[in-house]
């Protein structure tokens, strides 16, 4: 037993940190949120170069995976920069296309999945169960769609024809849009569809988790920084206990959630990926409203790069599974009632 | 990363569970915080030290099984799966055992521990004081050099289970606090039916009476008695308070078992239609769950060469609000008329779990150490 990640999936993650730290994300972000994927494609490009989307799918499609523990670790970074766009859509692409390998979407697979992977291509992603938006299908290539009764829709892009609205989400970098009814051109169907999108699901939930993470602490740091340089009173608001308590259950919330995510990416049994999705996101969320409270006006405001993470936190906290969501999953099917019934 | 353990790990699960389904008493144990309880719990203490089960992480030749974080922590889950007892000598064991493998002498160790693990000698914390609890380092009790030891003078109060214990360790002022109040404080050890010790037991919000304040006169206390050197008190007294705080107190094994009792009792008991309710039990479910890992995480961290440190106010501040929830959740879970029936297990385990974000450091102290440690606060007035 050893639960610590392993040297080369500490590695990726530093690689993947490195390279949103060199791009200038905040300025992508406020391009992104003003509809001009532009400075955003361009760090995305990058990062898929780098290898971001490998994780996800087989070597067969130009992947080395699936490797989750790896793209999750990836993905706190993500969160961490404070990344748009649909990547964890993306992602889990890859992972719903790469499980129809042989089966009725086999030609799908080899045709999309390393487009997505390698190629820098973009993909937003309904499920059946999911939210009823895809997100940022205005600004990707692809936009897949799977409905109840098992068919994979594809509808082309960027602006595809199935798009009827773009609305607007309270984080305006995440651009919720409604698919017209119909449409796009039916990739496959069947059991074997639903069985993939569901798998597809669980990774979408896990890496979102694991994206909450990195927001989460992206929101904390910058609040212990700010803690320690604001003065009032005389002295760093950081050395007043109701400021320092509040960040405490911040780390404490974040630290508690980050093994769970660990967890669930080793198993993707379904229980434990809603339990990390339910503590990282409610943990990030903890985090945003810590983080606008200790900033006091200043963090109510555009103008500071904060409000970009602020904003993120509930939206994402939601998307993939809400805590209600996660918290059926978890009470339906937790593998670890497992230890016999003890002695009352 | 990996959370699977290897086979000889698997194989010392497996002996444990054997041998605890085997002795584990059948009926309940009378609460151990009573005299008739305490002295059941003793017997309870003998019977694993026969199997050698009583102290598996210390070296064999104190009556241990040299295991290792890993080993201890898969014991910890089986032993409070198997509804085994709880600890009457966690105090000594948990507490006072690691100290003496890090500043007692051999001579210490080889006295003082195998008892400690047959549960002949049960042991007390003497730290608190009237006027030292969170400032702990403010007490007043002190020890006065005599010819071949020292003699004890003041009062200690809140010691857990000082009413039936054998003996006690605690901190005293030996010397003035000239360069500040963590300076001249010394760790020893006394026995607590030694003449000019005073044991009056105080009432707990459950009615128990083990718990106890020490009134000291004069108690001799030999040299041999002094662990570390005379004036190091306070080092060597915090280098355990992380064992206190973390791991060694609170096992994620005992939350496991109660999170299972719980999903258990919500099976059988809940409204399925109450989906309030049954969000906490899942919120229970996960929290247990959160616990157990990052505990492995820090066990990988440990075995590897880190130190627990200021992370046990993690584990604190954790447990702590997590013990209260979960017993709140069974309660409300049992209804409010059955709740009220004071001698029922969860209701039992509900009053104790008030007392856990005030005690091993109160949580608005734990707070102060995780802002200033681990996210690098300054340092306001305490
Ligand atoms: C069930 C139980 C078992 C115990 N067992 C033992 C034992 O075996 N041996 C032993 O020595 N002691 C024991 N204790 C005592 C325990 O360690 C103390 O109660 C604890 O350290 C707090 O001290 P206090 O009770 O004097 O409270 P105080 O220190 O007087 O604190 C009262 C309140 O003020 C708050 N407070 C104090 N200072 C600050 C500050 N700087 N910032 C913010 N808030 C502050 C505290 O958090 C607390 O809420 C036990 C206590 C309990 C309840």
């Amino acid at each position: 037993m050893r639960f610590l990640p392993t040297e080369e999936q500490t590695d990726f993650a530093r690689a993947v940190r490195a390279l949103l730290a060199a791009a200038d994300v905040p300025a992508a972000v406020r391009a992104w949120s003003a509809g001009d994927f532009a400075p955003g494609r361009t760090v995305w490009r990058r990062l898929a170069a780098a290898g971001l989307f490998a994780p996800a799918a087989p070597e067969a499609y130009g992947g080395a995976g699936p490797l989750p523990v790896e793209l999750a670790a990836a993905m706190v970074e993500v969160g961490r920069a404070g990344m748009p766009g649909p990547v964890v859509e993306t992602a889990s692409a890859a992972v719903l296309l790469s499980r129809l390998e042989g089966g009725p979407g086999g030609e799908a697979a080899a045709r999309f999945v390393p487009r997505l992977v390698a190629g820098g291509e973009a993909a937003s992603l309904l499920l059946p169960g999911g939210g009823p938006y895809a997100l940022d299908a205005d600004a990707a290539e692809h936009c897949f769609a799977v409905d109840a009764a098992g068919r994979l829709h594809a509808y082309g892009g960027p602006h595809p024809a199935g798009v009827a609205a773009v609305l607007r989400s309270a984080d305006p970098a995440r651009r919720p849009a409604r698919l017209a009814p119909g449409g796009g051109e039916v990739l496959a169907a069947g059991p074997g569809v639903l069985a993939a999108a569901r798998a597809a699901g669980d990774w979408a939930r896990l890496l979102t988790a694991a994206q909450c993470l990195g927001v989460g602490e992206a929101l904390l740091e910058r609040t212990a920084r700010y803690a320690r340089q604001r003065t009032q009173f005389g002295m760093p608001i950081g050395a007043f206990q109701a400021v320092k308590h509040r960040l405490a259950d911040t780390l404490l919330a974040l630290e508690f959630a980050r093994p769970l995510v660990w967890a669930a990416a080793l198993s993707l049994d379904a229980a434990e990926v809603a339990a990390a999705k339910l503590a990282a996101g409610g943990a990030a969320y903890g985090a945003a409203l810590t983080a606008l409270q200790v900033h006091g006006a200043i963090g109510y405001t555009e103008e500071l790069d904060l409000s970009l993470w602020l904003r993120k936190a509930r939206p994402l906290r939601d998307a993939w599974g809400t805590p209600r969501e996660c918290r059926a999953v978890v009470a339906g099917s937790w593998p670890h009632a497992r230890r016999g019934t003890p002695a009352t | 990363m990996d959370l699977t353990h290897p086979p000889e790990v698997e194989a010392f699960r497996a002996e444990a569970r054997d041998w605890l389904a085997r002795n584990v008493p059948a009926a309940l144990l009378p609460s151990l915080e009573t005299a008739e309880g305490f002295a059941a719990h003793r017997e309870w203490e003998a019977r694993l030290y026969a199997g050698r089960w009583s102290a598996v992480s210390w070296p064999r030749e104190y009556g241990g099984r040299g295991a290792d974080l890993e080993r201890w922590l898969v014991f910890e889950e089986e032993y409070w799966a198997a509804g085994a007892p709880a600890r009457v000598s966690q105090n000594g064991i948990g507490l006072l055992a690691p100290t003496l493998f890090d500043h007692g002498t051999p001579e210490q160790r080889e006295r003082l521990l195998p008892p400690m693990a047959r549960g002949e000698q049960v042991w007390a914390q003497a730290w608190s004081e009237p006027e030292a609890g969170s400032d702990l380092a403010s007490l007043r009790a002190r020890a006065e050099r005599t010819a071949d030891g020292w003699l004890l003078y003041g009062q200690k109060t809140w010691s857990s289970r000082a009413a039936f214990a054998d003996r006690a360790f605690g901190l005293f002022r030996t010397g003035a606090a000239a360069s500040g109040p963590h300076q001249g404080l010394t760790y020893l050890v006394f026995d607590l039916r030694a003449p000019g010790v005073e044991v009056r037991p105080i009432g707990r919000l459950d009615g128990k009476p083990a718990f106890a304040e020490l009134f000291l006169d004069g108690v001799f206390v030999p040299d041999r008695d002094v662990i570390g050197e005379p004036g190091q008190g306070w080092r060597i007294a915090m280098s355990a308070t992380g064992s206190e705080r973390g791991l060694a107190l609170r096992s994620p094994g005992r939350f496991l078992a109660a999170a299972d009792r719980l999903y258990a009792l919500w099976r059988t008991a809940a409204d399925p239609a109450d989906t309030a309710l049954r969000d906490r039990v899942a919120d229970a479910l996960v929290g247990a769950r959160a616990y157990e890992l990052f505990t492995w995480a820090a066990a990988a961290r440990i075995a590897e060469g880190g130190q627990a440190g200021a992370e046990s106010s993690l584990n604190k501040v954790f447990w702590s609000q997590y013990d209260l929830a979960l017993h709140e959740t069974a309660l409300d879970l049992l209804g409010g008329a059955e709740a009220e029936l004071i001698d029922g297990e969860w209701a039992q385990g509900w009053l104790f779990s008030l007392a856990g974000p005030i005690y091993a450091g109160t949580n608005e102290i734990q707070r102060d150490i995780i802002a200033e440690r681990l996210l690098g606060l300054p340092k306001g007035r305490r």
